[in-house]
Protein backbone atom coordinates (compact mmCIF):
# COMPACT_ATOMS: atom_id res chain seq x y z
CA UNK A 1 0.00 0.00 0.00
CA UNK A 2 1.81 3.11 -1.13
CA UNK A 3 -0.82 5.46 -2.48
CA UNK A 4 -2.64 7.46 0.12
CA UNK A 5 -5.24 8.95 -2.19
CA UNK A 6 -8.84 9.10 -1.06
CA UNK A 7 -10.52 5.67 -1.30
CA UNK A 8 -14.23 5.71 -0.50
CA UNK A 9 -15.63 2.37 0.64
CA UNK A 10 -19.04 1.78 2.17
CA UNK A 11 -19.77 -0.92 4.73
CA UNK A 12 -22.43 -3.62 4.61
CA UNK A 13 -22.57 -4.00 8.41
CA UNK A 14 -25.99 -3.50 10.00
CA UNK A 15 -26.09 -1.22 13.06
CA UNK A 16 -28.92 -3.35 14.45
CA UNK A 17 -26.44 -6.24 14.73
CA UNK A 18 -23.78 -4.25 16.56
CA UNK A 19 -22.76 -5.46 20.03
CA UNK A 20 -22.07 -1.88 21.13
CA UNK A 21 -23.65 1.38 20.03
CA UNK A 22 -22.45 4.33 22.08
CA UNK A 23 -22.54 8.06 21.44
CA UNK A 24 -19.85 10.23 23.04
CA UNK A 25 -21.03 13.79 23.66
CA UNK A 26 -19.04 16.69 22.28
CA UNK A 27 -15.79 17.36 24.12
CA UNK A 28 -15.67 14.16 26.19
CA UNK A 29 -13.17 11.30 26.64
CA UNK A 30 -13.90 7.64 26.01
CA UNK A 31 -11.90 4.46 26.69
CA UNK A 32 -13.03 1.20 25.09
CA UNK A 33 -11.70 -2.35 25.05
CA UNK A 34 -11.83 -3.88 21.57
CA UNK A 35 -11.15 -7.57 20.88
CA UNK A 36 -9.11 -8.93 18.01
CA UNK A 37 -11.40 -9.55 15.06
CA UNK A 38 -14.06 -7.06 16.08
CA UNK A 39 -14.96 -4.23 13.71
CA UNK A 40 -15.22 -0.69 14.99
CA UNK A 41 -17.16 2.09 13.29
CA UNK A 42 -16.72 5.74 14.22
CA UNK A 43 -19.46 8.04 12.93
CA UNK A 44 -19.10 11.81 12.56
CA UNK A 45 -22.76 12.43 13.42
CA UNK A 46 -23.01 16.14 12.61
CA UNK A 47 -19.94 16.64 10.40
CA UNK A 48 -16.48 18.19 10.71
CA UNK A 49 -15.82 16.76 14.17
CA UNK A 50 -12.23 15.74 14.89
CA UNK A 51 -12.14 12.47 16.83
CA UNK A 52 -8.68 12.09 18.41
CA UNK A 53 -7.75 8.44 18.93
CA UNK A 54 -4.77 6.44 20.22
CA UNK A 55 -4.70 2.64 20.22
CA UNK A 56 -2.74 0.43 22.62
CA UNK A 57 -2.11 -3.31 22.69
CA UNK A 58 -4.38 -4.42 25.54
CA UNK A 59 -2.05 -7.37 26.26
CA UNK A 60 1.03 -5.11 26.46
CA UNK A 61 0.29 -1.45 27.11
CA UNK A 62 3.84 -0.47 26.22
CA UNK A 63 2.99 -1.19 22.56
CA UNK A 64 1.11 1.70 21.04
CA UNK A 65 -0.07 3.05 17.71
CA UNK A 66 2.86 4.66 15.93
CA UNK A 67 2.21 7.40 13.45
CA UNK A 68 5.74 7.23 12.07
CA UNK A 69 5.77 3.44 11.64
CA UNK A 70 2.36 3.61 9.94
CA UNK A 71 3.45 6.40 7.60
CA UNK A 72 6.78 4.78 6.78
CA UNK A 73 5.09 1.53 5.80
CA UNK A 74 2.40 3.09 3.64
CA UNK A 75 4.72 5.71 2.17
CA UNK A 76 2.50 8.71 2.89
CA UNK A 77 0.64 10.71 5.48
CA UNK A 78 -3.12 10.29 5.06
CA UNK A 79 -5.24 7.35 6.19
CA UNK A 80 -8.15 5.87 4.23
CA UNK A 81 -9.59 2.49 3.18
CA UNK A 82 -6.82 -0.12 3.11
CA UNK A 83 -4.49 1.74 5.45
CA UNK A 84 -2.99 -0.49 8.13
CA UNK A 85 -2.25 1.11 11.49
CA UNK A 86 1.05 -0.19 12.85
CA UNK A 87 2.45 -0.21 16.35
CA UNK A 88 5.85 1.11 17.39
CA UNK A 89 7.01 -2.52 17.29
CA UNK A 90 5.90 -2.81 13.67
CA UNK A 91 2.86 -5.01 14.31
CA UNK A 92 -0.47 -4.39 12.54
CA UNK A 93 -3.01 -3.10 15.07
CA UNK A 94 -6.01 -2.30 12.88
CA UNK A 95 -6.95 -2.16 9.20
CA UNK A 96 -9.30 0.45 7.77
CA UNK A 97 -11.95 -1.62 5.98
CA UNK A 98 -14.47 1.08 5.12
CA UNK A 99 -14.34 4.86 4.89
CA UNK A 100 -16.94 7.28 3.55
CA UNK A 101 -14.88 10.35 4.51
CA UNK A 102 -11.72 9.45 2.59
CA UNK A 103 -9.00 11.24 4.51
CA UNK A 104 -7.87 11.21 8.13
CA UNK A 105 -4.98 13.07 9.70
CA UNK A 106 -1.85 11.57 11.24
CA UNK A 107 0.29 14.66 11.90
CA UNK A 108 -1.87 17.23 13.71
CA UNK A 109 -1.72 15.59 17.11
CA UNK A 110 -4.05 16.32 20.01
CA UNK A 111 -4.67 19.73 21.48
CA UNK A 112 -3.47 20.50 24.98
CA UNK A 113 -3.93 23.35 27.40
CA UNK A 114 -0.21 24.02 27.06
CA UNK A 115 -0.16 23.98 23.27
CA UNK A 116 -3.19 26.27 23.28
CA UNK A 117 -1.07 28.86 25.10
CA UNK A 118 1.47 28.63 22.29
CA UNK A 119 -0.91 28.52 19.36
CA UNK A 120 -3.47 31.13 20.46
CA UNK A 121 -2.84 33.06 23.69
CA UNK A 122 -1.42 32.47 27.16
CA UNK A 123 -4.86 33.19 28.60
CA UNK A 124 -6.42 30.21 26.75
CA UNK A 125 -4.90 27.72 29.17
CA UNK A 126 -8.09 27.07 31.12
CA UNK A 127 -10.02 26.00 28.03
CA UNK A 128 -10.69 22.29 27.57
CA UNK A 129 -8.41 20.08 25.52
CA UNK A 130 -7.92 16.57 24.16
CA UNK A 131 -4.93 15.80 26.31
CA UNK A 132 -6.85 16.75 29.46
CA UNK A 133 -9.49 14.32 28.23
CA UNK A 134 -6.89 11.60 27.69
CA UNK A 135 -5.46 12.10 31.17
CA UNK A 136 -8.94 12.09 32.71
CA UNK A 137 -9.75 8.74 31.10
CA UNK A 138 -6.38 7.18 31.95
CA UNK A 139 -6.32 8.44 35.55
CA UNK A 140 -9.77 6.99 36.25
CA UNK A 141 -9.11 3.72 34.45
CA UNK A 142 -5.72 3.19 36.14
CA UNK A 143 -4.61 0.56 33.61
CA UNK A 144 -0.91 1.35 33.65
CA UNK A 145 -1.03 4.01 30.95
CA UNK A 146 -0.16 7.66 31.57
CA UNK A 147 1.19 10.84 30.06
CA UNK A 148 4.25 9.11 28.60
CA UNK A 149 1.85 7.03 26.51
CA UNK A 150 0.15 10.04 24.90
CA UNK A 151 1.89 9.56 21.58
CA UNK A 152 0.97 11.27 18.28
CA UNK A 153 -2.62 10.24 17.63
CA UNK A 154 -4.98 9.84 14.69
CA UNK A 155 -7.45 12.63 14.02
CA UNK A 156 -10.35 10.95 12.32
CA UNK A 157 -12.36 13.26 10.04
CA UNK A 158 -9.67 15.96 10.20
CA UNK A 159 -7.81 17.37 7.21
CA UNK A 160 -4.25 18.63 7.71
CA UNK A 161 -2.73 19.02 4.26
CA UNK A 162 1.03 19.27 3.79
CA UNK A 163 2.23 21.18 0.73
CA UNK A 164 5.23 20.36 -1.45
CA UNK A 165 6.87 23.55 -0.21
CA UNK A 166 6.79 22.16 3.33
CA UNK A 167 3.87 24.05 4.84
CA UNK A 168 1.22 22.48 7.02
CA UNK A 169 -2.27 23.87 7.28
CA UNK A 170 -5.55 23.12 8.97
CA UNK A 171 -8.03 23.01 6.12
CA UNK A 172 -11.76 23.00 6.38
CA UNK A 173 -13.00 19.52 7.14
CA UNK A 174 -13.48 16.94 4.43
CA UNK A 175 -16.13 15.27 6.53
CA UNK A 176 -19.89 15.77 6.62
CA UNK A 177 -22.84 14.58 8.74
CA UNK A 178 -23.01 10.78 8.89
CA UNK A 179 -19.57 10.09 7.40
CA UNK A 180 -17.87 7.13 9.02
CA UNK A 181 -14.70 5.10 9.14
CA UNK A 182 -14.56 1.40 9.97
CA UNK A 183 -11.57 -0.53 11.31
CA UNK A 184 -10.95 -4.22 11.97
CA UNK A 185 -8.89 -4.94 15.09
CA UNK A 186 -5.85 -7.12 14.44
CA UNK A 187 -5.05 -7.49 18.16
CA UNK A 188 -6.76 -6.90 21.50
CA UNK A 189 -6.86 -3.17 21.96
CA UNK A 190 -7.52 -0.24 24.16
CA UNK A 191 -8.98 2.65 22.22
CA UNK A 192 -8.42 6.02 23.91
CA UNK A 193 -10.62 8.77 22.50
CA UNK A 194 -11.03 12.48 22.95
CA UNK A 195 -14.00 13.87 21.10
CA UNK A 196 -12.14 17.10 20.48
CA UNK A 197 -13.31 20.19 22.43
CA UNK A 198 -11.11 22.66 20.52
CA UNK A 199 -12.88 25.97 19.87
CA UNK A 200 -9.96 28.01 18.55
CA UNK A 201 -9.56 26.57 15.05
CA UNK A 202 -11.73 25.05 12.31
CA UNK A 203 -10.95 21.39 13.13
CA UNK A 204 -14.45 21.11 14.63
CA UNK A 205 -15.96 23.90 12.52
CA UNK A 206 -15.93 25.94 15.79
CA UNK A 207 -18.80 23.77 17.00
CA UNK A 208 -17.81 20.45 18.63
CA UNK A 209 -20.48 17.77 18.19
CA UNK A 210 -21.12 14.15 19.30
CA UNK A 211 -19.50 11.08 17.78
CA UNK A 212 -21.00 7.58 17.63
CA UNK A 213 -19.08 4.32 18.14
CA UNK A 214 -20.34 0.91 17.03
CA UNK A 215 -18.72 -2.48 17.46
CA UNK A 216 -19.46 -5.76 15.67
CA UNK A 217 -18.22 -9.23 16.49
CA UNK A 218 -16.55 -11.20 13.69
CA UNK A 219 -19.11 -12.57 11.22
CA UNK B 1 37.82 -0.89 10.86
CA UNK B 2 35.83 1.44 8.65
CA UNK B 3 36.48 4.55 10.68
CA UNK B 4 40.26 4.89 10.75
CA UNK B 5 40.13 8.47 11.95
CA UNK B 6 38.23 7.25 15.00
CA UNK B 7 40.41 4.23 15.66
CA UNK B 8 42.97 6.23 17.58
CA UNK B 9 45.75 4.89 19.68
CA UNK B 10 45.28 5.18 23.41
CA UNK B 11 46.71 8.45 24.74
CA UNK B 12 50.11 8.54 26.41
CA UNK B 13 50.21 8.58 30.21
CA UNK B 14 51.68 12.08 30.12
CA UNK B 15 48.52 13.42 28.37
CA UNK B 16 45.85 10.97 29.39
CA UNK B 17 42.70 12.93 28.48
CA UNK B 18 42.24 12.64 24.72
CA UNK B 19 39.60 15.37 24.43
CA UNK B 20 40.47 16.37 20.90
CA UNK B 21 39.47 19.79 19.59
CA UNK B 22 37.66 18.35 16.58
CA UNK B 23 35.69 21.58 16.20
CA UNK B 24 38.75 23.37 14.84
CA UNK B 25 38.38 21.23 11.69
CA UNK B 26 34.67 21.58 10.99
CA UNK B 27 33.57 24.69 12.94
CA UNK B 28 36.60 27.01 13.03
CA UNK B 29 34.32 30.08 13.11
CA UNK B 30 33.20 29.32 16.68
CA UNK B 31 34.73 31.58 19.37
CA UNK B 32 37.52 29.47 20.89
CA UNK B 33 36.90 30.72 24.43
CA UNK B 34 33.27 29.58 24.30
CA UNK B 35 33.60 26.06 22.91
CA UNK B 36 32.84 23.48 25.60
CA UNK B 37 33.45 20.19 23.77
CA UNK B 38 33.23 18.57 20.37
CA UNK B 39 33.13 15.14 18.81
CA UNK B 40 33.14 13.27 15.52
CA UNK B 41 30.19 10.93 15.05
CA UNK B 42 30.71 7.99 12.70
CA UNK B 43 27.81 7.15 10.41
CA UNK B 44 25.44 4.98 12.43
CA UNK B 45 26.93 6.20 15.73
CA UNK B 46 24.76 7.25 18.65
CA UNK B 47 25.25 9.15 21.90
CA UNK B 48 23.46 11.33 24.42
CA UNK B 49 24.17 13.95 27.07
CA UNK B 50 22.62 16.64 29.17
CA UNK B 51 22.95 20.13 27.77
CA UNK B 52 22.08 23.20 29.83
CA UNK B 53 20.03 26.19 28.74
CA UNK B 54 22.22 28.77 27.06
CA UNK B 55 24.43 26.37 25.14
CA UNK B 56 24.26 25.76 21.40
CA UNK B 57 24.83 22.49 19.57
CA UNK B 58 26.56 23.01 16.22
CA UNK B 59 25.93 20.05 13.88
CA UNK B 60 28.05 19.81 10.73
CA UNK B 61 27.61 17.24 7.97
CA UNK B 62 31.10 15.95 7.19
CA UNK B 63 29.89 13.82 4.26
CA UNK B 64 27.09 14.35 1.77
CA UNK B 65 24.00 12.33 2.63
CA UNK B 66 24.49 12.49 6.40
CA UNK B 67 21.44 12.16 8.64
CA UNK B 68 21.14 12.89 12.35
CA UNK B 69 18.00 11.63 14.13
CA UNK B 70 17.68 13.65 17.33
CA UNK B 71 15.26 13.56 20.28
CA UNK B 72 14.97 15.82 23.32
CA UNK B 73 13.71 15.27 26.87
CA UNK B 74 13.62 17.77 29.70
CA UNK B 75 16.48 17.00 32.06
CA UNK B 76 14.40 18.11 35.03
CA UNK B 77 11.16 16.28 34.17
CA UNK B 78 11.66 13.53 31.62
CA UNK B 79 7.91 13.25 31.07
CA UNK B 80 8.27 16.53 29.21
CA UNK B 81 9.66 15.74 25.78
CA UNK B 82 9.91 16.95 22.20
CA UNK B 83 6.55 16.72 20.46
CA UNK B 84 6.43 16.57 16.68
CA UNK B 85 2.73 17.37 16.14
CA UNK B 86 2.75 20.27 18.60
CA UNK B 87 5.81 21.77 16.94
CA UNK B 88 4.52 21.35 13.40
CA UNK B 89 1.02 22.65 13.94
CA UNK B 90 2.12 25.62 16.05
CA UNK B 91 4.46 26.74 13.28
CA UNK B 92 2.30 25.54 10.37
CA UNK B 93 5.31 23.79 8.95
CA UNK B 94 6.43 20.41 7.65
CA UNK B 95 10.11 21.37 7.54
CA UNK B 96 12.55 23.05 9.91
CA UNK B 97 15.06 25.79 9.27
CA UNK B 98 16.38 28.95 10.98
CA UNK B 99 13.67 30.54 13.13
CA UNK B 100 11.82 27.33 13.96
CA UNK B 101 11.77 26.00 17.50
CA UNK B 102 11.41 22.43 18.77
CA UNK B 103 8.54 22.45 21.24
CA UNK B 104 7.80 20.11 24.11
CA UNK B 105 4.41 18.59 24.84
CA UNK B 106 4.17 21.19 27.63
CA UNK B 107 4.07 24.20 25.35
CA UNK B 108 7.69 25.22 25.77
CA UNK B 109 10.53 25.73 23.37
CA UNK B 110 13.17 23.10 24.15
CA UNK B 111 15.60 24.25 21.47
CA UNK B 112 15.69 26.75 18.60
CA UNK B 113 17.34 26.70 15.20
CA UNK B 114 19.44 29.85 15.21
CA UNK B 115 21.59 29.22 12.12
CA UNK B 116 21.25 26.90 9.14
CA UNK B 117 23.03 26.52 5.81
CA UNK B 118 20.73 23.69 4.65
CA UNK B 119 17.25 25.28 4.61
CA UNK B 120 15.22 22.12 5.23
CA UNK B 121 15.46 19.51 7.96
CA UNK B 122 12.94 16.68 8.04
CA UNK B 123 10.54 16.80 11.02
CA UNK B 124 8.26 13.93 9.99
CA UNK B 125 9.95 11.55 12.41
CA UNK B 126 10.53 8.47 10.26
CA UNK B 127 13.18 6.24 11.80
CA UNK B 128 15.15 3.25 10.50
CA UNK B 129 14.18 0.16 12.49
CA UNK B 130 15.74 -3.30 12.44
CA UNK B 131 13.15 -4.83 10.12
CA UNK B 132 13.68 -2.22 7.42
CA UNK B 133 17.44 -2.19 7.94
CA UNK B 134 17.66 -5.94 7.35
CA UNK B 135 15.35 -5.74 4.34
CA UNK B 136 17.37 -2.97 2.71
CA UNK B 137 20.93 -3.83 3.67
CA UNK B 138 20.99 -7.47 4.78
CA UNK B 139 22.61 -8.72 7.95
CA UNK B 140 25.78 -7.03 9.08
CA UNK B 141 26.36 -8.36 12.54
CA UNK B 142 29.16 -7.66 14.97
CA UNK B 143 30.68 -11.17 14.80
CA UNK B 144 31.61 -10.66 11.16
CA UNK B 145 31.98 -6.93 10.90
CA UNK B 146 33.13 -5.75 14.33
CA UNK B 147 32.77 -1.99 14.62
CA UNK B 148 31.50 -1.77 11.04
CA UNK B 149 28.32 -3.65 11.99
CA UNK B 150 25.07 -1.92 11.11
CA UNK B 151 22.99 -0.26 13.80
CA UNK B 152 19.44 0.98 13.20
CA UNK B 153 18.43 4.48 14.19
CA UNK B 154 15.74 3.10 16.46
CA UNK B 155 18.14 0.83 18.35
CA UNK B 156 20.64 3.68 18.67
CA UNK B 157 18.02 5.93 20.21
CA UNK B 158 16.62 3.14 22.42
CA UNK B 159 20.11 2.53 23.82
CA UNK B 160 20.61 6.21 24.52
CA UNK B 161 17.28 6.97 26.20
CA UNK B 162 17.63 3.73 28.16
CA UNK B 163 20.63 5.30 29.90
CA UNK B 164 18.20 7.69 31.59
CA UNK B 165 15.57 5.12 32.52
CA UNK B 166 13.43 5.81 29.47
CA UNK B 167 11.87 2.84 27.68
CA UNK B 168 10.66 2.19 24.15
CA UNK B 169 7.23 3.60 24.95
CA UNK B 170 9.04 6.89 25.68
CA UNK B 171 10.79 7.10 22.31
CA UNK B 172 9.35 10.09 20.46
CA UNK B 173 9.38 10.85 16.76
CA UNK B 174 12.81 12.40 16.08
CA UNK B 175 13.92 15.31 13.96
CA UNK B 176 16.02 14.11 11.03
CA UNK B 177 18.60 16.84 10.57
CA UNK B 178 20.19 17.15 7.11
CA UNK B 179 17.40 15.12 5.44
CA UNK B 180 14.54 16.31 3.24
CA UNK B 181 11.24 14.53 2.64
CA UNK B 182 8.59 16.23 0.51
CA UNK B 183 4.90 15.31 0.70
CA UNK B 184 3.08 15.42 -2.65
CA UNK B 185 -0.54 16.38 -3.28
CA UNK B 186 -1.68 12.82 -2.63
CA UNK B 187 0.16 12.68 0.66
CA UNK B 188 3.02 10.49 -0.59
CA UNK B 189 6.61 10.86 0.58
CA UNK B 190 9.41 11.82 -1.80
CA UNK B 191 12.92 11.64 -0.34
CA UNK B 192 15.21 14.27 -1.82
CA UNK B 193 18.66 12.90 -2.61
CA UNK B 194 21.84 15.00 -2.61
CA UNK B 195 20.24 17.40 -0.14
CA UNK B 196 22.80 18.35 2.50
CA UNK B 197 26.38 18.85 1.30
CA UNK B 198 29.59 18.14 3.15
CA UNK B 199 30.24 21.20 5.30
CA UNK B 200 26.60 22.15 5.77
CA UNK B 201 25.80 23.05 9.35
CA UNK B 202 22.92 23.92 11.65
CA UNK B 203 22.95 25.52 15.11
CA UNK B 204 20.48 24.29 17.72
CA UNK B 205 20.30 26.61 20.72
CA UNK B 206 19.24 24.80 23.87
CA UNK B 207 16.43 26.76 25.56
CA UNK B 208 15.89 24.52 28.60
CA UNK B 209 18.06 21.95 30.35
CA UNK B 210 17.66 18.85 28.19
CA UNK B 211 18.77 15.32 27.57
CA UNK B 212 19.77 15.11 23.89
CA UNK B 213 19.97 11.71 22.23
CA UNK B 214 20.97 11.16 18.62
CA UNK B 215 21.69 8.51 16.03
CA UNK B 216 23.56 9.05 12.78
CA UNK B 217 22.01 6.01 11.07
CA UNK B 218 20.60 6.50 7.55
CA UNK B 219 17.19 8.03 6.97
CA UNK B 220 14.73 5.17 6.36
CA UNK B 221 13.72 6.58 2.96
CA UNK B 222 17.31 7.01 1.76
CA UNK B 223 17.32 5.03 -1.52
CA UNK B 224 21.07 4.29 -1.38
CA UNK B 225 21.22 0.47 -1.54
CA UNK B 226 24.31 0.55 0.68
CA UNK B 227 24.29 1.35 4.39
CA UNK B 228 26.58 4.34 4.04
CA UNK B 229 25.61 7.01 6.55
CA UNK B 230 27.80 10.12 6.59
CA UNK B 231 29.94 11.38 9.46
CA UNK B 232 28.82 14.33 11.53
CA UNK B 233 30.80 16.80 13.61
CA UNK B 234 29.23 18.11 16.82
CA UNK B 235 30.41 21.05 18.89
CA UNK B 236 28.77 22.55 21.96
CA UNK B 237 29.49 26.17 22.80
CA UNK B 238 28.32 28.75 25.30
CA UNK B 239 25.94 31.00 23.37
CA UNK B 240 23.72 32.34 26.14
CA UNK B 241 19.92 31.94 26.21
CA UNK B 242 17.57 33.61 23.73
CA UNK B 243 17.87 37.39 23.99
CA UNK B 244 14.82 39.65 23.90
CA UNK B 245 15.45 40.51 20.25
CA UNK B 246 15.99 36.87 19.27
CA UNK B 247 15.35 35.92 15.66
CA UNK B 248 13.37 32.82 16.70
CA UNK B 249 11.16 34.81 19.10
CA UNK B 250 10.28 37.19 16.28
CA UNK B 251 9.90 34.45 13.67
CA UNK B 252 6.32 33.63 14.66
CA UNK B 253 4.07 34.78 17.53
CA UNK B 254 3.71 31.13 18.56
CA UNK B 255 7.49 30.90 18.96
CA UNK B 256 7.54 34.03 21.12
CA UNK B 257 4.97 32.43 23.43
CA UNK B 258 6.78 29.07 23.49
CA UNK B 259 10.04 30.80 24.43
CA UNK B 260 8.17 32.85 27.03
CA UNK B 261 6.79 29.64 28.52
CA UNK B 262 10.36 28.30 28.76
CA UNK B 263 11.57 31.53 30.35
CA UNK B 264 8.96 30.91 33.06
CA UNK B 265 11.00 27.84 34.12
CA UNK B 266 13.94 30.16 34.89
CA UNK B 267 12.37 32.90 36.94
CA UNK B 268 15.38 33.70 39.12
Amino acid sequence: MTATAIRIQESALDPAAAVLDHTVPAGEPYLLAIDKGQTLRIVDLEGNQAVDVIFYNRDDGAEHYSATETLLRQGGIYLTTGSVLYSDDGNPMLTIVADTCGRHDTLGGACAAESNTVRYALQKKFMHSCRDNYLTALQHADIGLGKRDLVPNINFFMNVPVTESGDLSFADGVSAPGKYVELRAEMNLWMLVSNCPQLNNPCNAYNPTPARFLLWNPQ
Amino acid sequence: MEHPELALDNPPASAPVDAIEHWRRFAPDLPADKVLFSELVPGGGHWSYRLPRGTTLRMTALDAGANLSLVLYSAQEKLERYNMPDSLKAQHTAHYTRGHVLMSDMGRSMASITADTVGWHDPLGLLLDNRLMHEKYGDHIYQQYRNAMYRSGRDGLLIEIGKYGLAKRDLVAPVNFFSKVVVDGEGRFRYVTNHAKAGDSVDLRIDMDVIVAYSAAPHPLDPNPAYAPGKIGLAVWRSGPAPKDDYCRAFRPENARALHNTDMLYLV
